[in-house]
């Protein structure tokens, strides 16, 4: 039910010889644009900082009499703010370590969502399938005691498990009854969340002697092991984008992922099996998903609770969007947003800005580069054609 | 006479296709058919054996009240009247004789209700926990529940028929939650302008605004910018919660109550209509807020089918060029309906703040957007299908509430149970589903 459109493929090697110089410019357009975006977006975001700050809101009521008074007000307002959010991510090696933390489940979970797009599937259930990846993963991890090695390989490969089931589920409904992914995904969510609460009732999920719905960290033969204070994990996660990009672009079955996304009907006349695919991809959108979560529970040794996911599950999809739902792309945003959810921690303790200001400012990014017309016509940029890669764009 | 008839009973009845050529869906039917009463002919004999104490109580209204006494009710006839009924609807399934279009739908109805009211049987009998629940009414919190998702399903119907998806109910939501709150407060706190009895209503306003703000923004990106509309629907939901969020925190805690306390609205009772036994206490018994629901659906079915702007709204949204060809002004119709949409879905939005619980929380309408969005899929698009699937979750979830009294099943499957009903239907019954043709699709005249 899926349509979609394809243009440029900024990816995609070109054809032709000279591979650097003709890369460079289908690229052009797009990071034209993505650039654009982001510094428009910091723009508004600059507004809502100011207008939040009660010192500058106070130097309005005299900025008739001292109207200089606002406007120093409000430029040290958004530099405080912004100096604090690029120090809270880039400005020292502990905030890089935060930052590729944060990135590490955005890529995984990320890259779920961009797979599902390019089959022309909106997944929107990262979220759940990171869940039950949990379940299984943190048991594994906190309840067996298990050689170094193996205990992370069995761990990690629960949390595989336990995705690929929960993103399965919703292809193989897709494939065989045509129930739409977007509300199969949706449900599934909240029954991967009630499944959860389920487990976490159970007392061999909980801590020694507590009563509250959160398990004991994983134990360290089960966590990634860290180099310069960043857990593995955070390479795996670069290393299963390259993995993707390689199927995708390379391989028969992502041929047949691109064919049934940009037009399943023609993939069908064409030979393709377009449930098989459904149904591979979601899997492996699911395993994907259920990657990030072990970025969680096995890099960051998180305690399995409800909030295990936070809201990476959600942020995946903008992830996606951001990357143009290719594996570079996301690896690329995924890095950005990390870096704005820990530099927005940052900007809160230093310059007193919410946190749901790096929520806002991503939303208007994904938001402008979707609206190229927007930015261009903004920065009086000259109109370089379209620079988009194979997405859904509708039922 | 008896000539007569035995010419006439098949006219009346069936018409001429006994010899009817089977194909593959229609035995795909009759196996669905025979498998769903088949297992709930299974389940109910299930229920109606487990009971060992037949005696339940019941209420008509929704809660135990000092007017409104439990009285007793024994089991056996509703639980094996169940059976009977369910094992009827199978019988004729498996001889193929189970009705089509509108009174299978009724039969069907029936053996849900059934289903239902052996299912209460089984959970309201022997019950081991320190107080006896009563059956309450389900009726009322029903339609509490749907209001919103009903309200959200339409503005989605009406976005979606005129070609833009509308992924962005969600966002709608929290931007009319927050506003109607903030309305409501600001207008109770200062007194002026308004009388304290209408403070709530205008809250409403609040939230048709910040519903309409949020709809213009999608018709803004969607319709002049030409952004991808999925990608839209869910950067505006991010952006309305990350937005809402950050106000919230701007509300310093000594103005909560100028800014974020709001009066909730007040039960309206309809004279002559809230007499009717049973039922009119529940449905009309309510907040105005309900009220508008029942009229929008009305409205919005009105106007899409019976005007001839819903001709063109739908026009736009199967084939905007030859909506174009005939002088149809393709943008401005898609702009009207996404505006309209916006009314709707911004009222829904202020049920979860004046219509509910008061104050606006963070994310206060728990993703309750995207469950609209699915009852739009799952109602194929037409506002009556969607209210029906809003009801039917409204319905859902209003049971988890009333049986987390009783312990006879486990809490997490009982809050799974909406979203796994939910799923089962669509995967069994509605299937594939054919959305507009120009479903997200923008417009440009060449």
């Amino acid at each position: 039910m899926s349509e979609t459109t394809t243009t440029q493929e900024p990816v995609a090697p070109q054809p032709k010889p000279s591979p650097g110089a003709s890369r460079w410019e289908a690229w052009l357009p797009t990071v034209k644009d993505t650039l654009g975006a982001i510094v428009l977006a910091l723009l508004v975001g600059a507004l809502l900082i100011i207008f939040s700050t009660p010192r500058v809101i106070e130097s309005l009521s005299y900025f008739f009499s001292y109207p200089w008074d606002f406007f120093r007000y409000a430029a040290i307002a958004v530099w405080d703010g912004y100096s604090a959010l690029l120090d809270g991510s880039l400005g020292s090696p502990g905030a890089i370590v935060r930052t590729l933390e944060r990135a590490a489940p955005l890529i995984c979970a990320g890259l779920g969502v961009s797979l599902a797009f390019r089959a022309g599937m909106f997944n929107i259930g990262a979220q759940g399938q990171m869940l039950v990846g949990g379940i299984l993963a943190g048991w594994i991890g906190f309840h067996f005691d298990l050689p170094v090695g193996l205990h992370l390989l069995l761990a990690l490969l629960g949390a595989l498990v336990g995705g690929a089931v929960w993103g399965g589920i919703a292809g193989f409904l897709k494939a065989q009854t045509g129930a739409h992914e977007v509300i199969t995904t949706i449900m599934l969510n909240y029954v991967g969340r009630f499944l959860l609460l389920y487990f976490l009732a159970k007392e061999s999920f909980q801590r020694p002697g507590q009563e509250n719905l959160l398990s004991p960290p994983v134990a360290d033969s089960a966590s990634f092991p860290s180099i310069l204070g960043v857990h593995t994990g955070f390479f795996v996660a670069v290393l299963a984008a390259l993995l993707i990009w390689w199927l995708l672009e390379r391989s028969t079955w992502g041929f047949e992922i691109r064919a049934v996304g940009a037009n399943p009907d023609a993939a069908r006349t064409a030979g393709m099996s377009v449930a098989r695919v459904y149904i591979t991809a979601m899997t492996v959108a699911g395993m994907l998903a259920g990657l990030a979560v072990a970025m969680q529970l096995l890099g960051r040794q998180d305690p399995l609770g409800d909030q295990i996911a936070g809201t990476i599950g959600f942020d995946a999809i903008t992830v996606a969007l951001l990357g143009r739902a290719t594996p570079l792309g996301t690896v690329l945003a995924g890095l950005l947003f990390g870096a704005l959810s820990s530099g927005g921690l940052a900007m809160q303790a230093a310059a007193g800005v919410p946190p749901e200001m790096s929520q806002v400012l991503q939303a208007l990014i994904v938001l402008f580069v979707a609206a190229p017309a927007l930015v261009r016509g903004v920065f009086r940029m000259r109109d370089t054609g379209q620079a988009s890669t194979v997405m859904a764009k509708g039922w | 006479m008896g000539v007569t008839d035995t010419i006439k009973a098949p006219e009346a009845g069936t018409p001429i296709e006994e010899p009817r050529v089977r194909d593959r869906a229609d035995l795909a039917r009759q196996v669905r058919l025979v498998i769903t009463f088949a297992i709930t002919l299974a389940l109910l004999v299930w229920f109606a054996l487990n009971i060992e104490n037949t005696s339940v109580t019941y209420v008509l209204g929704e809660r135990v009240t000092v007017d409104d006494k439990p009285k007793e009710l024994t089991t056996t006839w509703v639980s094996w009247g169940a059976v009977v009924v369910s094992a009827v609807a199978l019988v004729l399934a498996a001889l193929n004789r189970f009705p089509r279009r509108w009174p299978g739908a009724l039969l069907a109805l029936l053996v849900g209700i059934t289903f239902y009211l052996g299912f209460l049987m089984w959970a309201y009998a022997d019950q081991g926990g320190a107080f006896q629940a009563a059956i309450a009414n389900p009726i009322p919190g029903t339609m509490r529940i749907a209001t919103p998702l009903v309200l959200g399903a339409l503005a989605g119907c009406l976005c979606e028929r005129a070609g833009v998806i509308n992924i962005a109910i969600e966002g709608q939501f929290l931007a009319g939650a927050f506003f109607a709150s903030v309305f409501t407060s600001v207008a109770y706190s200062s007194l002026v302008f308004i009388p304290v009895a209408l403070c709530a209503p205008f809250g409403l306003v609040g939230g048709v605004i910040a519903g309409v703000g949020v709809a213009a923004m999608l018709g803004l990106f969607a319709l002049r910018y030409e952004v991808n509309q999925v990608v839209l629907g869910v950067v505006l939901v991010a952006f309305a919660s990350g937005l809402t969020a950050f106000l919230l925190g701007q509300i310093p805690g000594s103005e909560k109550d100028t800014f974020n306390n709001p009066q909730i609205l007040e039960e309206i009772r309809i004279p002559g209509l809230a007499d009717i036994p049973v039922l009119g206490e529940a449905l009309f018994n309510q907040t105005i807020l309900v009220y508008l629901m029942y009229v929008s659906v009305a409205v919005v079915t009105f106007l899409l089918f019976e005007t001839r702007w819903g001709l063109r709204v739908r026009s736009v949204g199967e084939h905007p060029k030859a909506a174009d060809t005939v002088g149809i002004r393709v943008n401005r119709v898609r702009w009207q309906a996404v505006l309209l949409g916006g009314v709707f879905a911004g009222l829904g939005g202020a049920y979860y703040t004046v219509g509910s619980t008061g104050a606006f929380d963070r994310d206060v309408s728990a993703g309750t957007g995207f469950i609209a969005l699915a009852a739009v899929i799952m109602g194929r698009w037409h506002p009556i299908g969607a209210t029906f699937a809003a009801i039917f979750f409204g319905f859902m979830w209003n049971l988890q509430n009333q049986l987390s009294f009783v312990d006879k099943l486990p809490v997490e499957l009982l809050g799974a149970a909406p979203y796994l009903a939910t799923i089962i239907a669509v995967a069994g019954f509605v299937g594939r589903v054919r959305p507009p043709a120009a479903d997200g699709e923008p417009y440009v005249k060449s």
